[in-house]
């Protein structure tokens, strides 16, 4: 059959004895040479050649510094090699020279979308480390910057990969929700992205006023935008066809592979760190973990979105809490900790005297080490620190979420459509910071 | 009740043990590693069937031997489990991989590789992750590399503008599409000293 009888085939498709729309078969047409009746044989034009395709790494849909090198027959992947490291840093170098909370700032560059959570994972590093017992107006708080950063950090992953998938509107939509909670952040840190949040034993600032009516009125107002994005996506035909059934893992696939956070749940495993490991007495919140059933794109869109309902929840409910706990200390009364107010350090020898052991020596926790992990957007983040009882650590190591799904990613490509890749790539929700650290 | 269980089942492999931090931490021989995180994989009693995270630790005293971290986790039983092997650096740094049981070890073990020098003996594909392959300053997490590097500055910015940006696939990538014979003879030869020659 040659090309033109098959185009002619396609335009008319015409009918089968039996009254059946004739399916024509694609792309093993080509020429019409003797060689081409042979069973099985394919025309070079039509694929009997690997192909290479490089995407990235400046490519929008790779959501950051990530090359891929795809290796491609016709438009099916045989294989996925990405390469990364175009965004290393070397973050867990750079926290072996500086004092404990001179690490959270770096903490802010390494997942850039949700800053306030990794603030809070260190901190509750640390004082796992120095076994110190925080407030529990503190614990409220980092409930809450936890549960803001899951917001946003959702927010991103759906808007972004709405364009990915080509749906403009709702990625104007969840940039707009978020652009409210980043306003709050702003108000309470003085910085959008670079939040440094916490200190151990506390936090670095306060609320200010009118923090809670804002987060009341976001709370009040944000699972609006949210149902209208479920209008928009879960029946959504095109929506359904790119996601469901594409760069499935099954449940033992999603264990072997490390998978933590939204992309282990999509496979049917029951676990979350907030409620199998809780910290911040998550245990006493009311809050529900979805759980997905084929372990595919789709099911990962669910459970993000379903888990941004949730964390409205779980805010709503700590504002109740943080309005009983209104005047209560915020952060752990210990001088060696906390560094006092700026004027008692100007006015009393002895806050001086603790502000200048503060700044010039550190906090020296004993000699031992811990691994804390917290659930954050993006999976699993644990801070492993190890110390020799000095006050910089020996070791700091970052247990990355994103790099360790984005590890899957291979396994998930092989043999899916060449377009599916960005769909994929998309459902893991990376952020290069974090991935190359 | 897992140390125990690991004693009676490896005997003297199992060096020692401590709970540091409510962590319990177990130290194994390195020749028993395997099989003991085999062991703790497939005992039903155990079932540590999560790698949570791989990583190394380099103390700053240099006597001290450089430890490799294996953090496991029960996701049924809910516990957490930390295994270490001691390596002495004046040997070879080698361990067993644990790919073969965890497939989310291929990165996290090219990453301690990448950043230990450490090899893991068995990994399928034991390259440099986060730094690039020509990288020749050494393995940056360890004690004795300096936070600026082994390079002056002018030698890496030198480097870097020497970089050539057509080397950027790998051989293995290169014959996947056979595009390597076509190539120009003299970038030919590049790659095939793998462009990575200079200073090692």
């Amino acid at each position: 059959m040659s090309i033109r009888t098959v185009e002619m085939a396609l335009s008319t498709p015409g009918l089968d004895a039996e009254g059946r729309p004739v399916q024509v078969p694609l792309g093993v047409g080509g020429r019409d040479t003797a060689e081409s009746r042979i069973p099985g044989h394919y025309d070079e034009d039509f694929g009997a050649e690997h192909m290479l395709v490089n995407i990235g790494p400046q490519h929008p849909a790779t959501h950051g510094v990530l090359r891929l090198v795809l290796e491609l027959e016709g438009e099916t992947v045989k294989r996925c090699i990405p390469h990364i490291g175009y965004l290393h840093s070397g973050f867990e170098k750079l926290g072996e020279y500086r004092q404990y909370n001179q690490i959270i700032p770096l903490t802010d560059r390494t997942d850039y979308l949700s800053p306030m959570a990794n603030n809070v994972c260190l901190a509750l590093a640390a004082e796992k480390l120095m076994g110190i017992e925080i407030t529990e107006r503190c614990r409220v708080l980092r409930v809450i910057a936890c549960e803001m950063s899951r917001i946003i950090s959702h927010l991103v992953w759906l808007g972004t990969t709405g364009i990915d998938l080509g749906a403009f509107t709702p990625f104007l939509w969840s940039f707009q929700e978020r652009e409210r909670i980043y306003n709050l952040q702003e108000a309470w840190t003085g910085a959008r992205l670079t939040t440094s949040l916490t200190r151990v034993g506390g936090m670095m600032a306060d609320i200010p006023d009118g923090f809670e009516a804002g987060l009341r009125e976001f709370t009040r107002t944000f699972p609006n935008t949210l149902r209208e994005v479920d209008t928009m996506f879960t029946r959504n035909a095109i929506w359904c066809g790119r996601t469901q059934g594409v760069g499935v893992l099954t449940a033992a696939e999603a264990i072997n592979y490390s998978l933590s956070g939204p992309m282990l749940r999509a496979s049917a495993v029951d676990y979350d760190v907030r409620k199998d490991r809780p910290y911040l007495g998550y245990e006493t919140y009311d809050f529900d973990v979805a759980i997905g059933e084929h372990g595919d794109i789709y099911d990962r869109y669910r459970i993000r979105l379903e888990e941004m309902f949730q964390a409205n929840r779980i805010l709503e409910q700590a504002l109740d809490r943080l309005a009983a706990l209104k005047g209560a200390p915020l952060n752990v009364d210990d001088p060696r900790l906390i560094l006092p107010p700026k004027r008692r350090a100007m006015s009393d020898m002895e806050a001086m005297i603790y502000h200048f052991k503060q700044v010039m020596e550190g906090i020296k926790p004993p000699v031992g080490e811990a691994y804390m992990g917290i659930e954050n957007p993006k999976g699993e983040l644990g801070y492993y620190f190890v110390s020799d009882g000095s006050a910089k650590p020996v070791r700091w190591r970052i247990r990355p979420p994103a790099f360790i799904n984005l590890a899957s990613l291979p396994k998930m490509c092989e043999g899916a459509l060449l377009s599916d890749v960005i769909a994929i790539n998309a459902s893991v929700d990376i952020v290069m910071g974090e991935v190359d650290r | 009740m897992t140390v125990s269980a690991l004693r009676e089942a490896f005997g003297s492999a199992i060096v020692r043990h401590a709970v540091i931090c409510g962590d319990t931490i177990v130290w194994v021989s390195r020749d028993r590693i395997h099989d003991a995180l085999a062991w703790l994989q497939a005992t039903p009693d155990q079932d540590y069937n999560y790698l949570t995270d791989i990583t190394a630790v380099e103390y700053r005293d240099t006597e001290r031997p450089l430890e490799i971290v294996w953090q496991l986790r029960s996701l049924a039983r809910k516990v957490d489990l930390r295994v270490k092997v001691a390596l002495d650096k004046r040997a070879p740094l080698e361990v067993p991989t644990c790919w073969d049981l965890w497939k989310g070890a291929d990165w996290l073990e090219r990453e301690v590789y990448d950043m230990f020098g450490v090899t893991f003996t068995g990994h399928p594909d034991l390259r440099r992750i986060l730094m690039w392959e020509t990288y020749a300053e050494g393995y940056p997490l360890r004690k004795d590399f300096p936070l600026r590097g082994h390079f002056s500055r002018a030698e890496q910015t030198r480097q870097a503008l020497a970089a050539n940006p057509e080397a950027n696939y790998s051989l293995e990538e290169l014959s996947i599409a056979e595009a390597y014979h076509e190539l120009p003879k003299e970038m030919r030869e590049r790659l095939r000293h793998g462009e990575r020659g200079f200073l090692k």
